[in-house]
């Protein structure tokens, strides 16, 4: 995990060796200015040297001097280190995951990928930045302090090298008593928080029901949980002061003992006695400092971990070797077909698949939800590999195609339907960068969507907000296919993606295809037998096989759920709503 | 210091300190509402505040009469006598152990204050939360209101538990530290009193600089964020476009952008405590020069020990002062908290000035009368003010509209002149395009929204009369975005009448068709439910759905049936499940499905607020208007 974020330092690997080198410099700069003013006491002012307090104090202004220079130096680079490996990362991360497949995309889900992205970024630029300043500055700052003691005197030393022992292992054990409480205490919260988003998004069934009441006594039994395992947590923390002025306290006390006695035996001096007092303040609170950058470290672990996950994470379609750079026709071949999902998984989602379509036909696909339409579809533009048996495009395999060849050929429009932030017509540019305004034109009126984009103030002009949320459902599906249209491609696959589209659009969508575009092949996928019917070949497909393949009329006389199928939708089980959506 | 949660926070803390309005107001009231269940809890962490200070200035002190009065008097003596220093030495340790107590005690009492007062302020939100209209909800974003949650009440905590106790210690320090500096030397004081001012200009004037560039870097982390949201969302499409390149050079620009920012933001910053902390070194040495003269001098009594006390003293004097800088704003942060806190929970709750009530009745000698046990009838209990009697209605389920107008906002009405009639047992269907108003009509039957008196009438009163919560235990609902809750199958349907037994339970599910897919679930009945149910598909979340209104039994039904995209099998198990749920009620549904539309008594043809059309399929079909071009238009592509 280390190896694979330490890769994305690369251009900043200078400023993050500099950064740890400056906090030394700095931390011993600080470690000497005690050292000089017990020299001030020893042998200037309790000799009377005015000269030699004027030397040290000048020595000291030296010493602040070249130690601010070095805390500058390693803020300034420590900043750079830290948000320049940052970017790094979401560089890399960001470029990764348009390498992924759709197996890798739904495995990771949009949710996570933007997590990992945003949050688990900052959460280990944050501690990058703590590991170059503080991560070395702290034991740095505890060693030296320590030596210059020993420098000093040994025998109070060992005093203070027995505190830190004893103060190290005394906040050890409180942070992993308290850690394994936070754990619990954080599930509860997110549970919490859970039922909050619940009551926040289904508020209208609670108040249906009457059940606010019901719901606040939940939620503060929760709330109560989350009282007592949070006083569970502190009560071990509640300690953690305590013991810290304890060992610092008992510490003067015992040196202040000892030191009396030395300086009374003369084997040590009042200066000396000042300084090691110093160190002393220094040396465990350089030791608490390390205590919280170990807390904030384990923290950010979690995210360092998700962020290794995507840039290790390979993607499991690469291109071929020597990639055939065109797709000749829109045939497609489908020859003994098995898929599933996941290697190890038991069952193929799809099986036995087994079709013959040539260039130019219309294929309708029919089935209900889960049965495998949709993956099915995807073999085709190769967004997953089959296990077994080949799909062929244009007489060729789809692993020898180069991906992006394969992919502007066959175009694809989704179940979800994505529209992004920018005009009408960049949106539809997404499908040829240099189309004409009339071709997209062109492209809208086949895909019946030049009437209302024309009955918009701006036109084609008009700016799409984030997530399309501007138009309806049926427009943003019409807008589409028209974009889908304008990378001219050899094969159009369609995704139940009129479903928000009257019947009557949905017709004339059809007939646009056949008149304007009659070399491509196109294959619908719907629930409505009625966006099928007409369709050279109809393929049903039942638990991730082809149960039936054939023409309408074949496929009402020879196939059941078919059949059935129809006569739900013709005889008033159908969607009755359809024709008010978007028609009229 | 442990609490993860707190690094969060830290990191916040870097960024601009946030604008409140009336900072003192707030802050009066979180203290106030701290104090109501805490106050005596509180003095006491104040007065251990001032007793572990006064222990640690001790402390400090102790060291120029150690050098003074202990050692250099023993210096060159034959048989030194230590007992003095012995006796002095308990001393301290005994000022030592009160402010070990005291810090012990102030951490204990300050985890009960927090903690309890987080909780009483979770409950009181939650629970003004749970009596917002639905209006709330609808106008505001679901996300603020879960970051009140989710973010404000642990930047509180914070505020409370760390920032307000170390302001108070900060301010007591400081005062403590500046007497003992001006007893040891008024003179060396005035020189760290004004190293001090020096300090607070720089890191003010370094602060202010920060600022702006951290509000450039929110700006372009907002820039960044948007985008990555953007293309994760719509992955697939990039990919099924080949726009990866593409993204890629576009990200890869906002995020250099975001880099450039974050970089300058994090440089001043980083900046700030070097300065500080080496201004502090300058004031020491200064201290520890002019300390040296005087005390060489004996300038005023000036020691070696004066001077090692004092050169304490000065460092930590210019500790509290950049903690007092930290530690409000900090506090401010905690109080834009508090102020999205008390917004939420001072929100308005639900009017509900209704006073007939829904009760269980029996028929004795043809009069309805009130009884205790469940006989299957309820009745509207109708208390009438000006005569000082009551009536009984029972409940059948007949609703009117007359001349019902409606607007979501004052200027953009979305309901004209609506009237309508529906006798117990019918059925209404709504048909019309999305934002015909569909919605709406439902949306006044429960009263999610109000309107003016007398408009609606139920059984004849007026709702506004009833009860909220009794009219709503009449009316069933489901929803076409299905919501359950993260609890077992068994709970999710119990929801509906939370006393029903396990039979009760499974006869509901029977009903809605939903027993065989439950059965076939993991654990039954017994499964638990992710998030929002979605370890189920959206047909079986409806099927629950339905068996939730089914154990409810209401008189009157308001569907929202599900447009396609269900599997057709479950499709048919959710229709069979509706149908027999409406069976002898009456149900206003907005409709999707022909059957539906063709079975209903009354078919409400809307556009656009207004009804158009009214009647039964085939007197619809003879007007040959709106509803039968759509009818037909379905019917012609078919």
């Amino acid at each position: 995990m280390l190896k694979t974020l330490a890769k994305e330092i690369k251009q900043y690997k200078v400023a993050s060796i500099i950064t740890p080198l400056f906090m030394i410099l700095e931390v011993i700069c600080e470690m000497i200015i005690p050292r000089l003013m017990s020299s001030i006491v020893d042998d200037g002012v309790q000799k009377g040297d005015m000269n030699h307090i004027y030397g040290m104090a000048g020595l000291m202004v030296l010493v602040a001097v070249v130690s601010l220079a070095a805390g500058i130096g390693g803020g300034v680079f420590g900043a750079k280190a830290s948000t320049g490996f940052a970017k790094n990362l979401r560089e890399s991360m960001f470029k990764n995951i348009q390498k992924f497949s759709f197996k890798e995309i739904d495995k990771y889900s949009t949710a996570g990928l933007v997590t990992r992205l945003t949050t688990d970024v900052t959460n280990v630029q944050n501690a990058y930045q703590m590991i170059l300043r503080m991560f070395v500055r702290s034991p740095m700052s505890l060693i030296i302090a320590m030596i210059m003691a020993f420098m000093i005197d040994g025998r109070i030393a060992s005093v203070y090298l027995v505190a830190v022992i004893f103060l190290a292992t005394g906040l050890g054990i409180l942070m992993v008593l308290a850690m394994k409480h936070f754990r619990r205490l954080f599930e509860k919260y997110d549970k919490l928080n859970e039922s909050v988003q619940e009551n926040v998004s289904s508020i209208r069934v609670v108040k249906a029901y009457v059940r606010e009441d019901y719901e606040k006594e939940k939620f503060n039994e929760a709330s109560g949980a989350i009282y007592k395992l949070g006083l569970a947590a502190e009560k071990v923390l509640s300690f953690n002061n305590p013991i810290m002025i304890f060992t610092i306290n008992a510490c003067i006390l015992i040196i202040s003992w000892l030191g009396a006695h030395f300086i009374v035996a003369e084997t040590l001096t009042t200066g000396d006695l000042l300084a090691l007092l110093n160190y002393c303040m220094n040396i465990l609170f350089s030791l608490m400092m390390l205590s919280m950058v170990f807390v904030m470290l384990t923290m950010s672990a979690a995210s360092a971990k998700r962020i290794s996950e995507v840039l290790e994470q390979e993607s499991s379609i690469v291109n071929p070797e020597k990639p055939v750079m065109e797709v000749g026709n829109g045939d497609i071949v489908f020859k003994n077909v098995n898929f599933k999902y996941h290697d190890d998984g038991e069952n193929y989602v799809l099986s036995d698949l087994n079709v013959n379509i040539k260039s130019g036909q219309t294929i309708g696909v029919i089935g209900g939800t889960g049965t495998g339409k949709t993956t099915f579809v995807s073999l085709i533009s190769r967004f997953y590999d089959v296990n077994e048996g080949e799909v062929l495009v244009g007489g060729k395999n789809v692993r020898e195609y180069d991906l992006d060849v394969l992919r502007d050929n066959v175009a694809m429009v989704l179940q979800k339907n994505e529209l992004f932030t920018g005009t009408i017509l960049d949106n539809l540019r997404w499908g040829d960068e240099k189309a004409t305004e009339e071709d997209c034109i062109k492209a809208a009126k086949i895909a019946q969507a030049h009437d209302f984009v024309s009955s918009f103030p701006d036109g084609y002009n008009t700016k799409i907000e984030q997530g399309g949320t501007n138009v309806s459902g049926g427009q943003k599906q019409r807008l589409c296919i028209a974009r889908a249209l304008l990378k001219k491609p050899k094969i159009l696959i369609l995704d139940d993606s009129t479903s928000a589209v009257d019947t009557a659009t949905d017709s004339k969508i059809r007939t646009g295809f056949r008149t304007e575009l009659p070399d491509m092949t196109k294959i619908i996928i719907s629930q409505r037998i009625s966006s099928v019917m007409d369709a050279d070949q109809i393929i049903v497909i039942e638990d991730g096989t082809f149960s039936a393949i054939g023409t309408h009329e074949e496929l009402l006389k020879s196939n059941e759920m078919y059949a059935s199928l129809y006569e739900a939708q013709t005889s008033g089980s159908g969607d009755f709503d359809e024709a008010a959506k978007g028609g009229v | 210091m442990a609490a993860p949660r707190q690094v969060k926070m830290g990191q916040r803390g870097r960024g601009p300190t946030p604008q409140i309005e009336h900072p003192f107001i707030i802050l009066k009231r979180i203290m106030g509402y701290v104090m109501k269940w805490y106050w005596l809890q509180y003095i006491f962490v104040i007065v251990c505040v001032f007793a572990s200070t006064f222990a640690n200035v001790q402390g400090t002190m102790f060291t120029k009469s150690l050098i003074d009065e202990y050692i250099i008097p023993m210096l060159g003596q034959q048989t030194a006598d230590y007992t003095p220093l012995l006796n002095a030495i308990l001393r301290v340790a005994g000022f030592y152990a009160i402010g070990i107590i005291a810090a012990f005690a102030q951490a204990r009492l300050l985890m009960y204050i927090t903690q309890g007062t987080l909780r009483n302020l979770r409950n009181e939100v939650f629970g003004n939360m749970e009596k917002l209209p639905v209006k709330y909800f609808d106008t505001h974003s679901h996300g603020d209101i879960m970051s009140v949650y989710t973010n404000d009440i642990d930047t509180l905590r914070q505020m409370i538990s760390q920032s307000i106790p170390q302001l108070v210690t900060s301010v007591v320090t400081l005062v403590a530290v500046f007497v003992s500096m001006i007893i040891l030397s008024p003179a060396l004081t005035a020189i760290s009193v004004a190293m001090v001012i020096l300090m607070t200009i720089i890191s003010a004037r370094l602060s202010m600089s920060a600022g702006k560039n951290f509000a450039k870097q929110q700006a372009s982390l907002g820039s960044v964020n948007g985008y990555i949201e953007e293309m994760m969302n719509g992955q697939k499409v990039v990919k099924s476009f080949c726009y990866e390149d593409k993204a890629i050079a576009e990200f890869t620009n906002r995020n250099e952008e975001l880099f450039q920012s974050a970089n300058k933001a994090n440089s001043v910053v980083n900046v700030v405590m070097p300065i500080n902390a080496q201004l502090g070194n300058l004031s020491y040495v200064i201290c520890a020069l002019v300390g040296g003269i005087f005390a060489i001098n004996g300038f005023g009594g000036f020691t070696v020990g004066a001077l090692g006390s004092f050169l304490t003293f000065n460092k930590q004097f210019a500790h509290p002062v950049s903690q007092i800088s930290m530690q409000i704003s900090a506090i401010m942060m905690g109080l834009a908290g508090g102020q999205r806190i008390f917004e939420l929970k001072d929100a308005k709750p639900e009017v509900d000035e209704g006073y007939v009530t829904l009760v269980n009745a029996k028929r004795e000698n043809g009069e309805i009368v009130e009884c205790k046990e469940r006989t299957g009838m309820w009745a509207w209990k109708h208390f009438h003010k000006a005569e000082g009697t009551t009536t009984y209605v029972e409940l059948k389920g007949n609703v009117e509209f007359h001349e019902v107008d409606f607007a979501y906002e004052e200027g953009h009405p979305v309901l004209f002149d609506v009237e309508l009639y529906a006798k117990p047992g019918q059925k209404i269907a709504f048909v019309g395009s999305t934002g015909a108003g569909k919605t709406t009509i439902t949306n006044l039957i429960n009263r999610f929204y109000d309107i003016a008196d007398g408009k609606v009438r139920y059984d004849g009163i007026n709702i506004n009369k009833i009860k909220k919560d009794d009219l709503r235990h009449s009316l069933g609902i489901v929803l076409q975005d299905t919501h359950l809750f993260s609890m077992t199958v068994k709970e999710n349907i119990r929801y509906g009448k939370l006393d029903a037994t396990d039979e009760e339970v499974y006869a509901a599910a029977k009903l809605a068709n939903a027993d065989s897919f439950i059965k076939h679930l993991p654990f039954g009945y017994d499964t638990m439910l992710e998030s929002d149910g979605a370890n189920l598909s959206q047909g079986q979340r409806q099927l629950l759905a339905i068996a939730r209104a089914a154990i409810a039994n209401p008189p009157v039904l308001i569907l929202d049936e599900a447009t396609s995209s269900i599997d057709t099998h479950t499709e048919s198990l959710v229709q069979k499940g509706m149908d027999e749920l409406m069976k002898g009620r009456t149900t206003f549904v907005i409709a999707h499905r022909l059957s539906t539309v063709k079975n209903s008594d009354c078919i409400v043809v809307l556009e656009k607020g207004r009804i158009i059309e009214k009647g039964n399929h085939d007197e619809l079909i003879a007007l040959k208007g709106k509803y039968y071009q759509l009818y037909t238009g379905n019917a012609i592509a078919q």
